[in-house]
């Protein structure tokens, strides 16, 4: 809409685009843009499927796989891929396959609880500390630069030692030791948005502190945060599948991307596929994320 | 990449020369970079003794149940147990005790194996100083190479290809990395032992795997510093002078180029520090990564904190060497007044 406003006013004297401009686009039109985005993009487009089908593969693992993953013919046992299992076999006959696709349910799901409680937790303390300043500002962000001084993985690690084993122990760690990045985006961005001249504005009609944040400074300060958070997501994935190797996360039987890995790992020098498959889903999910995050990035500044 | 844009609440210049009127500038820039310093220790410290010791979980019924294999103590015998650990005094009282033995280097002893903290870390710490000196040098090497290839070729492909390795290389799992190299370079070609850390051989699968991620990181961050050192006006000069490109590029922009670089340092050591916890275990070498995770494994709160605090001081003291250095290595910041 501005825009087009914008143009007729700049170019008065231009008579070609006076008269082809005004026009919205039809549904055809909006298509073909959208055809034409994709298109100029191949790498997003395969990334956004990826991730759709790592999203089936959480929600409703059914769908791609219908096996068992933990049921194994023992007579097919350490069979390479092939036709009968698309990537082969483990140790007990059990399809490796089956065995990555329902394990995309346990990552996913500490994925998330790691990711939202490093959003939650880190939104928070870098909304009060740039919203309130003054000492909650000086000593919040002197933990943060505390907790970016120890490497994360010893931290996940400390709180894991801390919390026990498991994996929702595991993903409650991994997001607690990424609270500090998250906490420096939303101080930052509250305090751009804390001087912009509408929050000026709800203070001088006298809007309460607790409504301007929550009308005013969270829905202006989400964008790059939302940004980090995407991108957090692939390190997250692969924060969580590291320590489920080291066989901090879920017990044995559960088909872990991480722990998937590990017990392939004795059986690495004569079936290669135990441990590649679960890898490449793993190197595939996290690639895909950082493609789409990438993007919405780079939407995120051009929309500003 | 989201770069969080911080630069902290700056205490303003004048104030802070008025309370230490007298001091040089930079004798006054290395006291606050120490002070600043030695807070970030103590509250690493701090922070590693609330995650430890308030939250739950008992250490003491874990070593004891581990140690006696499953045969549960009576409850008299953990006190006992408790006593000796000073686990049963108040917390604060703990933490001004723990506090005062950190101050003099002294993190007590592993609940495991009763070794001094200390100790334990100190002997760990040679072979993992090993192989992250050698993925240093890998990274550096190769993502160097990544980064100067990139922004020399004509080549927009070639640019977009090399470009593209860093962000590949950060995408795939660590450990994954280290069994696939071991399937196709020990098992599959027979060339590199896969396990242990005898002799320069078994060195070289552990330096790549570590030195992998470090590489993306420093492939991305100089190519982007060489990128804009190339618009330079001095580099404008050598060009009209008819210097050829080769020399521009090295002689010229890469010696420049390379200083930003040298302010990831601090992460990057950060990064290879907790890289060896996985790396150690996946080629089975001795070093602090094994440390970290058997104490992990146990619940050895001593030893974890230890690490902690360790890891924390190695980065600290790499940030001040390299604030400390920056100036001498480039006289321009040195004059333009040291606001950093």
């Amino acid at each position: 809409m501005t825009e087009l406003l914008l143009r007729e006013v700049t170019t008065p004297e231009d008579p070609g685009a006076a008269v082809a401009v005004p026009r919205a686009a039809t549904r055809r039109e909006k298509a073909t843009r959208a055809l034409r985005f994709a298109v100029r993009r191949p790498g997003l487009v395969l990334a956004s499927i990826t991730v759709i089908l790592v999203l089936i593969a959480a929600f409703a693992p059914s769908v791609l796989a219908s096996g068992d993953p933990n049921v194994g013919v023992v007579a097919d046992k350490l069979r390479p891929p092939g036709a009968g299992h698309l990537l082969g076999t483990d140790y007990l006959g059990r399809d490796v396959y089956t065995r990555v696709v329902h394990g995309a349910a346990l990552s996913l799901q500490a994925t998330v609880i790691a990711v939202a409680v490093a959003l939650v937790v880190g939104g928070v303390l870098g909304l009060l500390a740039g919203f309130v300043r003054g000492w909650v500002d000086e000593a919040l962000m002197r933990v943060v630069d505390v907790l970016l001084a120890i490497p994360a993985v010893l931290l996940s690690l400390a709180l894991i030692t801390a919390l026990g084993y498991g994996t929702v122990k595991v993903a409650i760690a991994v997001g607690i030791a990424s609270v500090a990045n998250f906490a420096r985006v939303m101080r930052s961005e509250t305090l751009r948005i804390r001087t912009s001249t509408y929050v000026e504005a709800a203070r001088a009609v006298g809007t309460r502190w607790y409504v301007t944040l929550w009308r005013h400074v969270l829905p202006n300060a989400a964008g790059p945060v939302l940004v980090l958070a995407v991108l957090e997501f692939g390190l997250a994935i692969l924060a969580i599948s590291s320590l489920s190797f080291l066989g901090y996360g879920a017990p044995p039987p559960a088909p872990e991307w991480g722990s998937l890995i590990a017990e392939g790992r004795n059986y690495l020098a004569g079936s290669w596929w135990l441990c590649a498959m679960p890898g490449i889903a793993i190197a595939a999910t996290v690639l895909s994320v950082n493609r789409i995050s990438r993007a919405l990035d780079g939407e995120w500044r051009r929309a500003r | 990449m989201t770069a969080p844009v911080t630069t902290g609440p700056t205490t303003g210049p004048p104030a802070a020369s008025a309370s230490s009127r007298g001091l040089p500038p930079l004798a006054r820039y290395l006291l606050r970079r120490v002070a600043l310093a030695i807070g970030v220790l103590w509250a690493a410290f701090t922070v590693s003794f609330i995650v430890l010791y308030l939250l739950p979980g008992d250490p003491v019924a874990t070593m004891a149940g581990g140690g006696l294999d499953g045969e549960p103590l009576d409850p008299a015998q953990l006190d006992a147990l408790r006593a000796r650990y000073g686990l049963d005094q108040p917390l604060i009282v703990q933490y001004g005790e723990r506090l005062w033995a950190a101050l003099h280097g002294d993190f007590g002893a592993s609940i495991q194996t009763g070794q001094d903290v200390r100790g334990a870390i100190l002997d760990a710490l040679p072979p993992t100083v090993q192989i992250s000196l050698a993925g240093l040098a890998f990274a550096i090497v190769v993502g160097g190479a990544v980064a100067l290839v990139a922004t020399y070729t004509r080549a927009a492909w070639l640019r977009q290809v090399l470009m593209a390795l860093p962000s590949l290389a950060v995408s795939l799992p660590v450990f994954w990395v280290g069994l696939m190299l071991v399937q196709i370079f020990s098992f599959g070609l027979g060339l590199l032992p896969s396990v242990g850390a005898r002799g320069p051989e078994a060195l070289i699968l552990p330096a790549v795997t570590l030195g992998l991620p470090t590489g993306a990181l420093v492939a991305q961050v100089l190519a982007k510093s060489l990128d804009q050192t190339l618009e330079e006006p001095y580099v404008v000069t050598a060009r009209a002078k008819g210097v050829g490109r080769v020399a521009i590029h090295l002689r010229h922009a890469l010696r420049n180029a390379a200083l930003p670089a040298l302010t990831v340092l601090g992460y990057v050591v950060g990064n290879l520090l907790a890289g060896s916890v996985v790396v150690e275990t996946v080629f089975t070498r001795p070093g602090l990564g094994r440390l970290t995770v058997s104490a992990v494994g146990v619940q050895d709160i001593p030893v974890v904190q230890g690490i902690v605090v360790f890891a924390a001081a190695v980065f600290v003291a790499v940030n001040l060497l390299v604030d400390l250095v920056y100036p001498v290595l480039d006289p321009r910041i040195a004059t333009g007044g040291g606001s950093r």
